[in-house]
């Protein structure tokens, strides 16, 4: 098992009546909620947890790309990969990832990708996804039914921008450039592992195995609610004649370990609220305009967040719900450990995204689960999938000698009231 | 009047709704189509010759994947009027379908007769911006686009009742498939630069508006007359954006005493 330490980075100041103000944590979200000052202290407190992570042994420090959104500070994760790059050495650095729908031209993904795979000795694990709705449509102003084709065609670029010795021209529907010719190019050859973050498509599916790339299902709501949509994904997967490596797939789960169950919930109870009933209380039709999903999906869809009652139940859970229902998995390291060892099983992945910084959890509380998890649970779970402890088709090839940056600052001894002002 | 299906040459299969006899009329429907009772189509039919094709994407009309951009709209809506084998007819556009239209006499001035415009989309004036059609929970729909939303409910999902589960799916696919169509020409805002090609307009201009229109305001009438050359603007009390549902006999009154 390989295990990544996610941050979303949410705005951990929304006030208490934020649902009853508000219609939207994303896209039309006051920013005078925003405050940069606080958001000064917040971020570095995000990095360092980053950073710790890799510390603590994880196998992977993650983060993604948000717009106009609550919780998530980072509309550039190549930022925020940039800075990690520098300050570690050890750890994948995965950016789950561009929305290269969004991204003109897309030439520019190919370009960043290569600088931190460059800059970070091989390390990175680079994602593609379509991006949500709320950040490609309705924040970068692509159009819905378009967005899908644009998506293809900025993969296509980038692929072919990365495998090229040789200038070329691309004559696309959306870029037409007449010298493509990607400098720097990455380290890791022929590119970084990919990342797929999607929904339950076979279209996504399909792009998946088409190219080997990972199919990430990043959902909130648990692996309860994931196991069909997984299951769905495994048979694609046989149908194809691929092998059934779980490597292949990758999970994000919430996670807080305690203790005990009880003092779980007395450390982690509110800032899993706060997370539940604010951070996703997101406008209904941001999530599907027009043209977004396909048709079919829309058919066999589910409409049930379109209607008034529905979308009073987030604000209405409760812990125990969270924990019973396996949104979140919570408690003792051995409580942890048993259910994400369901969670791996029964949905067959290889991969975890670690959600441990949830809402407005305080750093101290978020280091505390982080350590337990890496300390009593990690070990327990690293050897589930024997037969494929040697796939690393997934997972960075980084260069053997590549420099430890975050050693080497000269000066970093210095105090800080010794520095000219 | 009755539906019938005609072949465009690019490939798209479109219904057509057709009836009456006279000069002929082209009606463009906007980004919420017909609906179930199109009470003004009959109307206009007791003098023209009314035809009122259903964009891809809309009803029976296929053909979605193949119209992109704005260049294929407005030429799709030629590529209609040959397939009827009609010759300059009048061309009446709503809403979206007043966009497509407009685009169509700047491309080619001298194939239609008269244009009626009705709350066209197309314009974009920064001091009133449109609310966002593609951000709203189905039962808000109702509320911009009538001046009574009850009513206008009504209209809009033929009388089906949006918090039972199974007609609320039914109006949400149909929907969902018409809108995606439409977004990709009024999505994220609607305006395709139209206003720098009306110069080229030829045809005698009828520009209508609801005075109690909620999506596209009033306001945007002045713009419409200042844009193009030979424009007269009148405003329909008592209708909203859905002017020719909304007061049929007003609508009908008003344009046929501009075709006259």
């Amino acid at each position: 098992m390989k295990f990544t330490w996610f941050n979303l980075m949410p705005w951990p100041y929304l006030p208490d009546d934020f649902r009853e103000r508000h219609r939207s944590v994303w896209v039309d979200i006051p920013n005078t909620l925003y405050d940069p000052r606080k958001g000064h202290h917040v971020y570095h407190t995000y990095l360092d947890q980053l950073e710790y992570a890799e510390t603590l042994g994880f196998d992977g420090i993650g983060c993604n790309e948000h717009h106009q959104n609550g919780y998530g500070l980072m509309p550039s994760p190549n930022l925020i990969a940039a800075s990690l790059a520098r300050r570690t050495s050890r750890a994948a650095i995965c950016v789950i990832g561009n929305s290269i729908a969004g991204y003109n031209p897309p030439i520019r993904v190919a370009e960043e990708f290569a600088m931190l795979d460059v800059m970070s000795g091989g390390r990175l694990v680079a994602g593609f996804p379509v991006g949500t709705s709320m950040d490609t449509n309705f924040c970068y102003g692509q159009i819905p039914a378009l967005t899908r084709d644009k998506y293809r065609e900025a993969h296509e670029m980038i692929m072919k921008a990365w495998a090229s010795d040789e200038p070329f021209a691309f004559d696309g529907k959306y870029n037409q450039l007449r010298w493509v010719n990607c400098w720097p190019k990455p380290i890791q050859k022929p590119h970084p592992p990919i990342y797929i973050p999607g929904g339950g498509s076979i279209e996504t599916w399909d792009f998946c195995l088409d190219y080997d790339y990972n199919y990430s299902y990043l959902s909130f709501y648990g692996y309860l609610r994931g196991k069909s949509l997984l299951d769905g994904y495994w048979e694609r997967v046989a149908k194809r004649g691929k092998d059934d490596s779980p490597y292949r797939a990758a999970f994000a789960q919430i996670i807080c370990v305690a203790d005990s169950d009880a003092e779980a919930e007395r450390l982690y109870a509110e800032h899993c609220l706060y997370f539940f009933n604010r951070c996703l209380h997101v406008f209904p039709p941001f999530a599907d305009p027009p043209g977004y999903r396909t048709m079919a999906t829309v058919k066999y869809g589910a409409l049930s967040q379109l209607t008034r009652a529905r979308q009073k139940i987030l604000e209405n859970l409760t812990w125990k719900q969270l924990v019973d229902e396996r949104f979140i998995i919570a408690g003792s390291p051995e409580t942890v450990r048993q259910q994400l060892e369901e969670c791996i099983k029964g949905l067959r992945i290889g991969h975890l995204f670690c959600l441990f910084h949830n809402g407005n959890m305080p750093d101290w509380k978020t280091r505390h689960s982080s350590k337990l998890f890496a300390e009593k649970v990690m070990p327990r779970l690293r050897d589930l999938w024997p037969d494929y402890k040697h796939d690393e088709r997934w997972w960075i090839h980084p260069m053997d000698d590549r420099l430890r940056p975050e050693e080497q600052r000269p000066g970093a001894e210095k105090k800080h009231e010794e520095w000219p002002r | 009047m009755k539906w019938r299906m005609i072949d465009t040459k690019k490939g798209t299969r479109c219904r057509v709704l057709e009836g009456g006899s006279g000069t002929p009329v082209v009606f463009f429907h906007g980004a919420g189509g017909l609906l179930v009772d199109n009470p003004f189509l009959d109307g206009l039919a007791q003098r023209h010759h009314v035809f009122a094709p259903e964009w891809p994407g809309y009803g029976d009309s296929t053909g979605d994947e193949l119209l992109e951009d704005m260049l294929d709209f407005a030429l799709h809506g030629w590529d209609l009027v040959d397939a009827l084998g009609l010759s300059r007819p009048h061309v009446i556009g709503h809403s979206m379908g007043g966009m497509i239209a407009a685009e169509m006499a700047c491309l080619a001035p001298r194939d239609l007769a008269r244009l009626v415009l009705v709350g066209p989309a197309g314009v974009w004036l920064e001091e009133r911006p449109i609310p966002d059609i593609f951000a709203m929970l189905p039962h808000e729909l109702a509320d911009v686009l009538f001046v009574d939303p009850a009513r206008g409910a009504a209209l809009l999902t033929g009388g089906a009742d949006l918090s039972d589960m199974e007609a609320l799916k039914d109006f949400y696919i149909v929907t969902q498939r018409r809108l995606a169509m439409a977004g990709k020409i009024l999505f994220p805002i609607p305006n395709r630069r139209l206003s720098k090609r009306l110069y080229r307009l030829a045809a005698e201009t009828l520009v209508l508006w609801g005075a109690a229109d909620r999506l596209i305001p009033p306001e945007y009438a002045a713009q419409w007359k200042a844009l193009i050359p030979n424009a007269r603007v009148q405003t329909i009390e008592g209708a909203g954006h859905m002017l020719p549902w909304e007061r049929p006999d007003a609508f009908v009154d008003a344009v046929a005493k501009f075709l006259a």
